[in-house]
């Protein structure tokens, strides 16, 4: 019953729903990202995010998480919109686009954070936290608001549901009857920077790039349709989320958000091989099937001459 | 007087970063040019994997060895991405992002069960502590140099070489894959070598900048370059300047402000590659703007039918 006392545990419960929270808004809003193409987005918008707390904390002075969530919000936006500048007014490349963006703003955001711990600031030693989370020290309140900002990027993803659907599978027909592609694209972005938020204080800004592409790739192996792989992904998110959180609490000193990650690539992995229709090894089997056939179709007709 | 030299030690540090960044631009343009740049960030992850694992085999912290296990790791991820990608399951990005934090995870995870004791902490792993290279000599001749120092002058040596050795085979590969192929130069060997000496790029670099910064040395001054010149060898010679350019600075603003030195460092980059963005020669915005608008007026003043026209809004 080692199990049950755990549960009962503080900390763990909410370590758990933060968890849980976070591979339902990821396992949603990744599942628009990888179809449209922008998986790396979301590494991108999570390395941007340090300077956004770093700065959240200069301006409230203290670790208050409303203000660096707002901060990396903000940074995360600035990044998006730096990217999109240097892709569609230089010659500069998607890929360079996004790793330039990534790697300035970390370096903004280690800049600042060496500032801030130049000024011997006494409660300034949980930001480093947010490289790889630090789910441990999650607070009740803290859940509340990462409870707040999922529901609100969910309730947007059933409001908006048919035009990001268009939007993410044939943007140019979705122009053609004049939804405003722009805005829309612009909204999903934003919303995998929301993902990304909540996902700061479980697994860390360097990690997040995981929880936004795994649990997609995993649904869109067990489904067709996008509502099946929108619902597969969260489901597969939430379990990954809570299965690492209780794996990082059997053993002292292993860090939550590796395990999180651990457990969303694993189940990533089974499916890429096991799901069926899809799956690696499912083709495999029908490749040798076919074989097996066509042998013995030839020895018949053989027979038969 | 060279002794002094290498007690010299801003005159180190700067040396270190303008050496991490000019042998990450060797490799780093044809990264950029082959639309391959987020590789980088994928490979100086998945080196603490690598790192960590000799470690656990060896007990040695660095030498060839560890740069050789290391850039393995980094392989590693190449080949596992590709197989993702051939598998037509997963698209390129998505491959990328799938290996990777695996990867970069159960290297975390070692360190906190095996590795504690080690320098190899998760903050240096993603950081780096350029400003403490002086601190780790070794003993070459009479003199006491920096290790950092010696690999990243081995790495951009090699680097240059192979540069130097491959060019023509490199830049058709770039440019002309197909055509490399038909020829029969092997682009997919060529491409896996240099993928092998970014890896060991960002081992060797590992102890100054850290997984993170070392990708802004890999893309930015690269970027820079390439928005500056159309010709293949000035982008190494752009990007070397770059990052010799945001080395000095980097560091002489951080001393300045006392906040962490390659972070300074790879913002600089960042503040060259605006620049260039801004005020380049022929793709700037400035000079893009500039040639729009003598394009309009010509057409108003001459149009091309001959007919006198009326000036439009746009």
């Amino acid at each position: 019953m080692a199990l049950m006392e755990l549960l009962r545990d503080y900390t763990l419960q909410n370590v758990v729903i933060g968890a849980g929270l976070l591979g339902l808004i990821s396992g949603v809003l990744g599942s628009f990202a990888v179809l449209r193409k922008q998986s790396l987005l979301g590494e991108t918008l999570s390395h941007a995010a340090l300077p956004g707390v770093c700065l959240g904390f200069i301006v409230s002075g203290g670790r208050q998480m409303g203000s660096l969530l707002l901060g990396a919000l903000l940074t995360g936006a600035l990044a998006a919109l730096t990217m999109l500048l240097l892709t569609r007014f230089s010659r500069l490349k998607t890929d360079a686009g996004l790793g330039i963006t990534l790697s300035v703003f970390f370096a903004v955001g280690v800049v600042l954070l060496t500032h801030l711990q130049g000024m011997q600031n006494a409660s300034q030693g949980g930001l480093e936290s947010f490289l790889f989370g630090q789910a441990a020290a999650t607070l009740r309140s803290d859940l509340w608001m990462m409870g707040a900002i999922t529901l609100a990027a969910l309730s947007l993803v059933a409001l908006l549901w048919k035009e990001f659907k268009l939007v993410s599978f044939d943007p140019q027909f979705a122009g053609s009857l004049g939804l405003p592609v722009v805005w829309l694209e612009i909204g999903l972005t934003v919303m995998i920077a929301l993902a990304v938020v909540v996902g700061l204080q479980m697994v860390g800004v360097v990690l997040m790039a995981s929880m936004i592409i795994a649990p997609a790739v995993a649904a869109r192996q067990w489904s067709r349709r996008l509502e099946g792989m929108v619902t597969i992904a969260a489901l597969i998110g939430i379990v990954a989320g809570i299965s690492g959180a209780l794996l990082s609490a059997l053993a002292r000193g292993l860090a939550t958000g590796p395990l999180i990650v651990l457990s969303v690539s694993a189940i990533a992995l089974v499916s890429l091989l096991l799901a069926p229709g899809r799956g690696l090894l499912w083709e495999m089997l029908q490749r040798w099937r076919n074989r097996r056939q066509l042998q013995r179709r030839l020895l018949d007709m053989r027979r038969e001459k | 007087m060279l002794a002094a030299l290498f007690d010299n030690v801003p005159l180190m540090i700067m040396l270190v970063g303008a050496l991490v960044g000019t042998a990450s631009t060797l490799v780093g343009t044809f990264l950029v040019l082959r639309g391959s740049s987020m590789l980088s960030d994928a490979i100086s992850h998945s080196i603490v994997f690598g790192i960590v694992i000799v470690w656990l085999l060896t007990h040695q912290q660095s030498g060839p060895v560890q740069i050789v296990g290391a850039a393995l790791a980094g392989i590693l991820t190449v080949f596992l991405t590709e197989v993702l990608i051939n598998s037509q399951r997963v698209k390129k990005d998505a491959a990328i992002g799938l290996v990777f934090p695996a990867l970069f995870s159960a290297g975390v995870l070692l360190i906190n069960l095996y590795a504690r004791d080690v320098h190899i902490d998760a903050h240096t792993v993603l950081l780096g502590e350029i400003g403490f290279v002086w601190l780790d000599t070794l003993t070459l001749g009479d003199y006491r140099v920096p290790r950092s120092l010696v690999s990243m002058g081995v790495m951009t040596l090699l680097n240059a070489l192979f540069v130097i050795l491959f060019y023509k085979e490199l830049k058709l590969a770039t440019f002309d894959a197909a055509l490399a192929k038909a020829l029969g130069f092997a682009p997919g060997v060529l491409f896996y070598a240099l993928l092998l000496l970014t890896s060991g790029t960002a081992v060797a670099a590992f102890d100054a900048v850290g997984a993170v910064l070392f990708v802004a040395f890999v893309i930015v001054p690269a970027s820079a370059a390439y928005l500056l010149t159309d010709r293949l060898w000035l982008m190494f010679v752009y990007g070397t300047l770059i990052s010799i350019a945001s080395s000095v600075t980097g560091y002489y603003l951080a001393v300045a402000w006392n906040v962490s030195i390659g972070g300074m460092m790879a913002v600089m980059t960042g503040v060259f590659l605006a620049l260039a963005f801004v005020a380049g020669p022929r793709y700037g915005l400035f000079a893009q703007l500039v040639r729009r608008r003598r394009q309009r007026r010509a057409v108003i003043t001459h149009p091309p039918s001959g007919r006198p026209s009326t000036p439009r809004r746009y």
